[in-house]
């Protein structure tokens, strides 16, 4: 049973290679393959998290060695939900880029898609940080070339920006893990929350110089205040089906921060637990006012969609910054809602931009579908900028009601509750453009070839994006149950290392 | 010996991170190759120096060795490294042929297309 744990890595680390080799001048068997796998991803994903559900902590020893010395794949509730959302979004992404074309402009799309969702389920899944690195570095390198999928002039420049900014990241990773094993010696999650703790007064300097390095890697995945930079111009020259699915890369660094803060470095052990609520504080209320202030002065809808992906980072890591069961548990749940939510966004601005021709925010004659369009952007718009009916609204009075402590309410409060605000009007600004002042725009000399209107499939997954984000409002009580349970098992260390350590083999 | 490898450490570190803040791609790549030898050189200093000794276990019960793991860190990140640095010459490249220039940059000359161009109708 317990080798379901390493099938998410092993199912798209063997389907890619057979679709780069095979099937690479057969877009359609390409097309199924990916299809198939990822479906076959979602289903694995769901039998995970039924396993996870218990509330076991599920170890799976890779060629069965002892935890410290070998590496181990780690299931519990909070990597099984992970798994569960990066393969949800995979179908729903991999419908829209076959339907729109998007797959066919460029070589090799499916099987880098499939090594990208190789390596965030490995990340998601694994519980050895240097394990960690090896993942992220297979989906970087994966991303690199969705990035630049189709080319463009723009598009590779932006790419090669990416492309540095994450070589200097993965640098400073191996810096931080090299101090890590230097000061410890060991790089396995549950090994380390055993050994900090004993470590002479003097180490524990090192260790506080190791944990920041990280915290710091980790944010740049985040795009956390001050080296959130790249995000807004990457993935407003990505692909938007790329974007979409970059949806979830950021989350990437949100999950590793929760779990290396929870687990090795958190709450309880003298040397580091200060580190990462100090520090992610303030980066995350500066996050939120980036993010509010490019969505209020955006001159492209891409990079509007960017900046409010960067403000949704930064009240996610705002509740995860305070590292208590009710503001985790709160994180989750928007952390499941700012994917969906930034997913919808990017996949109804690619209709839009494939059929404005050009995505600045400028009043254009109105296109096909208009009324369509403009109809399923309000519904993201809303869902992002957290106004009721939709998800966002349940998650950030989640996060407000978690972060409610005294001294820190008023920061709190006011960043997210004005970068709301903000996030809105600049919503509605762009949405009004694009939709209702290009109705009064004088109608141009009718083009030759007008855009075509958007078949069913096309629609189909944006439409899926908004109502998994209604659903997720609807069924608020039942997610939200899973998820404090999941927060619950985050905060048992013992729990996690006893499991992970226990001298018993494989199953 | 640790004078010797932690001042080269340091000194292709400094190098690498110089070279990284350039405006062109070259020294960038060049940067970037730099660092990642500093880093080799660090992690495979990460397990304590130790000269001319085994990194197994010796059977005699003699209990120096180096530490083996390191060794197979290093290794997993100079692979990593060739791989990235040699993708990242690739995506440079192609770049430096789009655009006929090779800053690192990104110029906003193409959003201030889009919007001239939309000015203009």
């Amino acid at each position: 049973m317990m080798h379901w744990i390493i099938l998410p890595v092993v199912l798209p680390a063997l389907l890619a290679p057979l679709i780069a080799f095979v099937m690479r001048y057969d877009i359609v068997l390409a097309r199924t393959a990916s299809m198939v796998g990822s479906i076959g991803l979602l289903v694995i994903s769901i039998v995970l998290i039924n396993f996870a559900a218990g509330g076991e902590t599920f170890v799976y020893r890779l060629g069965d060695w002892p935890a410290p010395f070998g590496i181990v794949l780690v299931l519990d509730r909070l990597s099984a939900l992970m798994v569960f959302l990066t393969s949800l979004l995979a179908v729903i992404v991999l419908i829209h880029a076959i339907a729109t074309g998007w797959d066919a402009r460029g070589r090799h799309f499916h099987a880098l898609f499939q090594f990208q969702l190789m390596g965030i389920c490995g990340a998601f899944l694994t519980g050895d940080v240097f394990n960690m690195f090896v993942f992220f570095e297979v989906l970087l390198i994966a991303s690199y070339g969705l990035m630049i999928h189709s080319g463009g002039r723009q598009r590779i420049q932006a790419g090669l920006q990416y492309v540095v900014m994450n070589l200097a990241g993965s640098t400073l990773f191996l810096f931080a893990l090299g101090t890590l094993y230097a000061s410890t010696g060991t790089l396995n999650i549950a090994d380390l929350a055993v050994r900090i703790p004993e470590l002479p007064e003097g180490e524990a300097a090192l260790v506080r110089i190791a944990v920041m390095l990280l915290l710091i890697v980790f944010a740049v995945k985040a795009a956390l205040f001050p080296v959130q930079f790249w995000l807004p111009n990457t993935y407003a020259n990505a692909p938007a089906p790329v974007a979409a699915l970059f949806a979830i890369m950021t989350k990437v660094g949100a999950y590793a921060i929760l779990r290396v803060h929870t687990i090795s470095f958190g709450p309880g052990i003298d040397a580091t637990q200060d580190i990462a609520g100090m520090l992610l504080f303030p980066a995350a209320l500066i996050t939120i006012a980036i993010g509010a202030f490019g969505v209020l002065g955006a001159r492209r809808l891409m990079s509007l969609i960017s900046f409010s992906v960067v403000g949704s980072m930064g009240t996610l890591l705002l509740a995860v910054s305070s590292f208590s069961q009710t503001a985790t548990s709160a994180a989750l749940y928007y952390l499941v809602h700012s994917t969906f939510a930034a997913a919808s966004l990017f996949l109804i601005a690619d209709l839009v931009v494939l059929r404005r021709a050009s995505d600045s925010l400028t009043p254009k004659s109105p296109t096909v579908q208009n009324g369509l369009y403009a109809a399923l952007f309000f519904a993201a718009a809303i869902a992002m900028a957290g106004m009721p009916p939709l998800s966002g609204f349940l998650g950030k009075l989640l996060v407000l009601d978690a972060l409610r402590d005294p001294d820190i309410i008023g920061w709190t409060w006011s960043a997210i509750l004005i970068g709301s605000l903000l996030t809105i009007v600049g919503f509605a600004r762009a949405g009004s453009i694009l939709f209702w002042k290009s109705t009064a725009t004088e109608p141009q000399e009718t083009d030759p070839n007008p855009p075509h209107p958007a078949t069913a499939l096309e629609v189909a997954p944006t439409m899926a994006t908004i109502s998994l984000l209604a659903l997720l409002a609807v069924f608020a009580g039942p997610a939200s149950g899973y998820l404090e349970a999941t927060s619950a098992q985050l905060f048992d260390r013992d729990g996690y290392v006893s499991a992970v350590l226990s001298a018993e083999g494989g199953e | 010996m640790e004078i010797i490898v932690a001042s080269s450490v340091g000194v292709l570190t400094a190098g690498g991170v110089y070279l990284i803040l350039r405006l062109r791609t070259f020294p960038v790549i060049l940067g970037l190759a730099l660092l990642s030898y500093a880093v080799n050189v660090f992690l495979f200093a990460s397990g304590r120096l130790a000269i001319n000794l085994s990194p197994i276990l010796s059977k005699y019960g003699d209990a120096t060795y180096t530490d083996p793991l390191p060794q197979a860190l290093v290794l997993t990140a100079i692979v990593i490294s060739f791989g990235m640095t040699a993708v990242l010459v690739m995506i440079a490249l192609g770049a430096f042929l789009e655009a006929e220039d090779d800053r690192i940059d990104l110029d906003l000359v193409g959003e201030d297309d889009i919007n001239g161009e939309d000015a203009g109708k």
